[in-house]
């Protein structure tokens, strides 16, 4: 599905990405986890485009988007759930969710997408509820819901989900994450970005540890919750408590 | 006339050249909105608006319902074209530059203007007659409730188009925060091309309706770009309700002003309210003081 090779990104002057190879497999969920300022967010924004310097090669099903406009890259399939939300917050839930579908509008597809609404109200009853809302007025875990709600709308191939718990109460951040899992169900494949690594590790298949830049450690997420610099690092075990 | 029909009378008047600095000023919102500049050959607009339609009218002898729409067409071309050949091309341009620009266009075209309708005032004669219509003593002009309905019509069309419609809501969603609606897969260039052509057209009308009033010459536009740039200033930048009713006050005070104190400080009356306003209120009579920090000017 998506393969990004040798991916280096840049702010400025300063060299975000040192070379990132991953790969994300059709109907998975892969998650990328590390510490604040390693860089994963700057790979979804480069994949999603929002990042315009960089070099190497993001092949989605074997074609090269790196390079287009974000406003291209989300009508090949690829949406990012932005890291804040990022919501129109002045306008409605359900003028957000129209929004969402705005690269489908021109085929013409009003039934299709009024379906879709209903698909993600099914998602998040609480949208329905509250669709009449304007969207800076809903409380951080709604708004979180309908940042993943407006994505879908695009109907992608392919979800890039920036930090979907953070800022959020456990029990909320828990409901995001069985959401997730229920997208899986739905085989839409999915690139997680987390500072709950743990929660991350669970409902993905397979994880990529960012460090500075580089991808330090991969493997199978069952391997990452075992291994010892991971557990250290970001499960919050002391060198001590994995002796023991 | 009695002091009320007097009063009254200023109220119209003031009413009418109102209604033109409030269609200029929503003008400058919608282009402000999407691109966070000032575009400074909106009063231009209203010129070009005025003197293609004299030019249909009086050359081409085309009734008003038919030169109207081709008047305002035209000037939507040429905003369209202006934004497409100066702004367009750019990558990543920095405000400053972007308004730097809008002058040098703001100058060139009120240069050509000056070349193809001359220095000299224009005249178009009013659209239902100059039969004065008696409300209460005070006189109204039938061209006046043009004005009025066309800023009406501009209001309403302008609310259901960024409320009711997917490209109006693109378009408030790119005001709003441009990288989320490029994630939609919304492109903002095109919506900046399309507020250039929206403004320009809003100009346009503002310029057609009013020129049987005011006359219309080459460089007209300037000072009815400044009164509708305070407008949109006073009523709180990117606010259109603002706007409306701060340009319908500027209008009033300014025709007030001219008939109790004296007509040589008309202009200095409505600017002297605008910076009284500013100084209590600087975010502008709608605007809200917390957004005003967060504005570039």
């Amino acid at each position: 599905m998506l393969k990004v090779q040798n991916l280096k990104s840049y702010y400025g002057r300063l060299q975000a990405l040192r070379g990132i190879s991953l790969h994300v497999g059709k109907g998975e969920i892969v998650t990328l986890i590390g510490a604040n300022g390693a860089g994963k967010s700057t790979i979804l924004n480069t994949v999603a485009g929002l990042v315009s310097q960089n070099e190497g090669k993001i092949l989605l099903e074997g074609k090269d988007i790196r390079g287009l406009a974000p406003e291209r890259i989300v009508r090949h399939g690829v949406a990012l759930v932005p890291e804040g939300r990022q919501l129109f917050a002045p306008m409605t839930v359900v003028d957000n969710l129209e929004l969402g579908a705005y690269v489908r509008h021109k085929n013409g597809s009003k039934i299709e997408i009024r379906q879709d609404m209903e698909m993600v109200f099914d998602l998040f009853p609480v949208l329905k509820e509250r669709r009449k809302q304007l969207a800076g007025t809903l409380s951080g875990g709604e708004q979180q819901m309908l940042a993943i709600a407006r994505a879908l709308m695009s109907r992608p191939r392919l979800l890039l989900l920036d930090e979907p718990s953070m800022g959020l109460a456990p029990k909320i951040s828990e409901e995001i994450f069985r959401t997730i899992v229920r997208l899986k169900k739905q085989e839409v494949t999915i690139l997680l970005v987390e500072q709950n690594a743990r929660m991350a590790l669970e409902v993905a298949g397979r994880g990529y540890v960012i460090e500075t830049g580089q991808v330090v450690v991969q493997g199978p997420s069952a391997d990452l919750l075992r291994n010892h610099e991971v557990e250290r690092a970001y499960l919050g075990k002391t060198y001590e408590k994995v002796w023991e | 006339m009695d002091a009320l029909a007097i009063t009254l009378q200023y109220v119209f008047t003031g009413v009418a050249i109102g209604s033109i600095y409030a269609m200029v000023g929503l003008g400058f919102n919608i282009i402000y909105n999407c691109t966070g500049i000032i575009n400074f050959a909106q009063g231009e607009f209203v010129m070009l608006g005025g003197m293609f339609m004299v030019t249909l009218t009086t050359v081409w002898k085309l009734p008003v319902g038919i030169a109207f729409p081709i008047a305002v067409l035209l000037v939507v071309l040429v905003g369209i074209g202006f934004e497409r050949i100066a702004i367009h091309p750019l990558k990543n341009p920095s405000v400053l530059v972007l308004i730097m620009i809008t002058i040098a266009g703001s100058i060139l075209i009120k240069g050509l203007a000056m070349f193809a309708w001359g220095k000299e005032a224009r005249y178009l004669p009013h659209f239902s007659g100059e039969t004065p219509i008696n409300i209460m003593g005070a006189t109204i002009l039938p061209q006046t409730l043009w004005v009025l309905a066309s800023l009406l019509t501009v209001v309403v069309g302008l609310a259901y188009f960024f409320n009711r419609t997917l490209i109006g809501k693109a378009m408030r969603a790119c005001a709003h925060n441009p990288d989320a609606a490029r994630l939609v897969g919304i492109s903002v260039k095109q919506m900046v091309t399309l507020s250039f052509g929206l403004s320009s057209g809003i100009g346009a009308i503002a310029g057609v309706v009013i020129t049987p009033i005011i006359l219309m010459d080459y460089q007209r536009g300037a000072m009815l770009a400044l009164k509708g740039f305070g407008a949109a200033i006073l009523g709180g930048l990117g606010s259109a309700p603002g706007a409306v009713l701060a340009g319908l006050l500027i209008g009033i005070l300014e025709s007030l002003g001219a008939g109790y104190i004296s007509s040589h400080y008309k202009d200095a009356i409505a600017l002297i309210v605008l910076l009284g306003v500013l100084f209590v209120r600087p975010g502008g009579l709608l605007g809200s003081a917390d957004v005003q920090r967060l504005k570039k000017f």
